[in-house]
């Protein structure tokens, strides 16, 4: 299979990363070199091969339900790139 | 007595606790090393200042119980440091500081570890060669214009060019391993869940560990001891006994089965690469192991399976980086503008490629084709080493096909890059520990290193094993301290 110009478009729309024309046509080669190397996979028979979704295969430990951090909101707002005591602050989402 | 800086960790322990020498003499050393090796480009961020203050202060009031008693150490920049900037070697978590510590430096800070800077890596660790990073390429000591390899490739050029007497990197498909084995250093990976990945900065979570990188496999041994622990902030973390893993040091190997795997004799191959594979056979032998011809039929699977589970796990831990929360934000003219602007350009081109190519195999109608695929050949790879383990206590094989290469000489192909890691992304994939050590040169002089893999949670043994390999094989950095004038 080949990943044309429209379908690089369609997964830089989904990975939410404009991409312009010029950089589409390079990305679309090097994305068809990569799936060509990864197909290599359909040599194999894994019909009946359970998924590893794992490696470590335990079970998760459970804990209680209980504020560890508090008064922590200066800090998490620390970073934030527009600069607000109280909140993130986004481009207007709603007219 | 020799210069600070070319005593090994091991050493520096030992004389702070003789009081032979003093923390801040140690620190300055280190840092008036770097100061003068700028043209490495091995750091990020200096935190130079606030290093010898700290020296200071364990000096006044020292406690020599401490596994790592006032050393100073820098360390690669995808561990959160609290009020150390963390940036991943990207530009879009260019002005990042962290409000909290990874546990992996915390631990380190409890045992007396001081930190002196943040070191350069691949872009999100996406890279053999430290040439994605947005902070520049990174020199290799051993020669101008060679990489360092990657990612961790900032804290190999710091160890080897001894601006750092130790470091810690991470290793998702290679990312510790191959670099030692460019800059004739040793590097484990540690069994998945060994080390926590707690304030690690993610690129595939089901594969990243974070390990040590050290002149010899001694101070390797004190490293993994600091930096292995149960963690509860990280669901992965497993609780098994962490050994006394400098303690239990051992160079009696006798009885040890070591398996070669044939499918590890890949084309192209340097000659140079095979004699010394062979020498590490030898050596095994000669000390009373047992060599074992092994099969690992799907090898040759890994890396495309690599190439599909790593970048999907990407694609989804990177969707954190939207310019709202934290890390750089573009323009736009509305949310979804901005989010795609602050992408576009927050991300270099690697990361972005990586992200399409996790974001189309997890998409719709493709799922099932790739990555469901990926994961069953995933179970098929970890087989392999189960079968293998029922007759061997560990696995002898080179850490990279070929020495380390020129800058710009990879940039181009992305999959002539990506089959650097065709030795060590298999152990990833199957979650095992293994260790990379120098173990000889190439025509061109430049350093080879052998790999020893270990069933999981067996560190130990590959310790031993790459303890009495060192011991046997005596290997001489080059270095000529080119860089400085």
């Amino acid at each position: 299979m080949t990943i044309d110009l429209k379908t690089v478009k369609h997964i830089s729309k989904l990975s939410r990363i404009s991409i312009d024309d010029n950089k589409a046509k390079k990305l679309s080669d090097d994305l068809n070199s990569i799936f060509k190397f990864i197909e290599k996979l359909e040599e194999l028979d894994t019909e009946k091969i359970e998924p590893l979704t794992s490696i470590v295969e335990t079970n998760l430990k459970l804990r209680k339900d209980e504020i560890k951090s508090k008064n922590i909101r200066e800090d998490i707002l620390k970073n934030s790139p527009e600069d607000n005591k109280d909140f993130f602050v986004v481009p207007k989402v709603v007219e | 007595m020799s210069n600070i800086i070319d005593l090994k960790l091991f050493e520096l322990v030992e004389k702070i606790k003789k009081k032979e020498i003093s923390s801040t003499e140690v620190t300055k050393a280190f840092i008036d090393r770097s100061q003068k090796s700028k043209k490495l480009n091995s750091y990020i961020t200096e935190n130079f200042e606030n290093a010898l203050q700290k020296a200071k202060k364990f000096d006044e009031k020292p406690d020599f119980n401490k596994k790592l008693p006032g050393i100073p150490l820098a360390v690669k920049d995808l561990f959160c440091t609290k009020n150390i900037r963390t940036t991943a070697g990207s530009k879009i978590l260019e002005n990042f500081i962290p409000t909290y510590e990874s546990t992996v430096t915390q631990n380190i800070l409890n045992e007396g570890g001081i930190i002196i800077g943040k070191l350069n890596c691949d872009e999100f660790a996406m890279g053999s060669s430290n040439e994605t990073s947005f902070f520049g390429n990174v020199q290799n000591p051993i020669s101008e214009n060679l990489v360092p390899g990657g990612s961790s490739g900032g804290s190999s050029s710091a160890l080897a060019a001894k601006l750092t007497p130790a470091t810690i990197g991470t290793d998702t498909g290679g990312s510790i391993r191959q670099p030692a084995s460019f800059t004739g250093t040793v590097g484990l990976k540690p069994t998945y869940g060994s080390c926590s990945r707690y304030g690690i900065v993610a690129f595939a979570s089901s594969l990243d560990q974070a390990g040590p990188m050290t002149h010899n496999v001694k101070d390797c041994a004190l490293m993994l001891e600091v930096i292995s622990s149960y963690d509860n902030k990280d669901s992965t973390s497993v609780d098994f006994k962490r050994g006394p893993y400098l303690k239990d040091l051992n160079e009696n190997i006798k009885g040890k089965k070591i398996g070669i795997p044939k499918q590890y004799r890949v084309d192209g191959m340097p000659k140079e690469m095979d004699e010394l594979w062979k020498k590490g056979m030898k050596i095994i032998q000669d000390n009373g192991g047992e060599i074992i011809e092994i099969n690992l039929p799907n090898t040759n699977y890994a890396l495309p399976t690599y190439y599909i589970v790593a970048p999907a796990e990407a694609s989804s831990n990177l969707a954190r980086y939207d310019g709202v929360k934290y890390g750089f934000r573009s323009k736009g003219e509305n949310l979804i503008d901005m989010y795609e602007k602050t992408r576009s350009e927050g991300f270099g081109d690697e990361v972005k490629r990586r992200i399409m190519i996790g974001t189309y195999v997890l998409s719709s109608g493709y799922y099932d084709a790739y990555y469901l695929k990926a994961q069953k050949v995933r179970r098929l790879i970890k087989n392999d080493f189960d079968q293998a383990y029922k007759k061997v206590d560990a696995i002898l094989t080179p850490s990279t096909p070929s020495s380390a290469f020129k800058i710009g000489e990879k940039t181009n192909d992305p999959v002539s890059m990506y089959l650097n890691d065709i030795f060590t992304v298999p152990i990833n994939l199957a979650g095992l520990p293994a260790i990379s050590i120098p173990a000889g040169h190439d025509k061109a002089g430049y350093p080879l290193g052998l790999q020893v893999i270990g069933k999981a949670f067996d560190e130990q043994n590959i310790l031993n094993i790459a303890y009495s390999i060192e011991k046997n094989i005596n290997f001489k950095n080059n270095i000529n301290d080119w860089w400085i004038n």
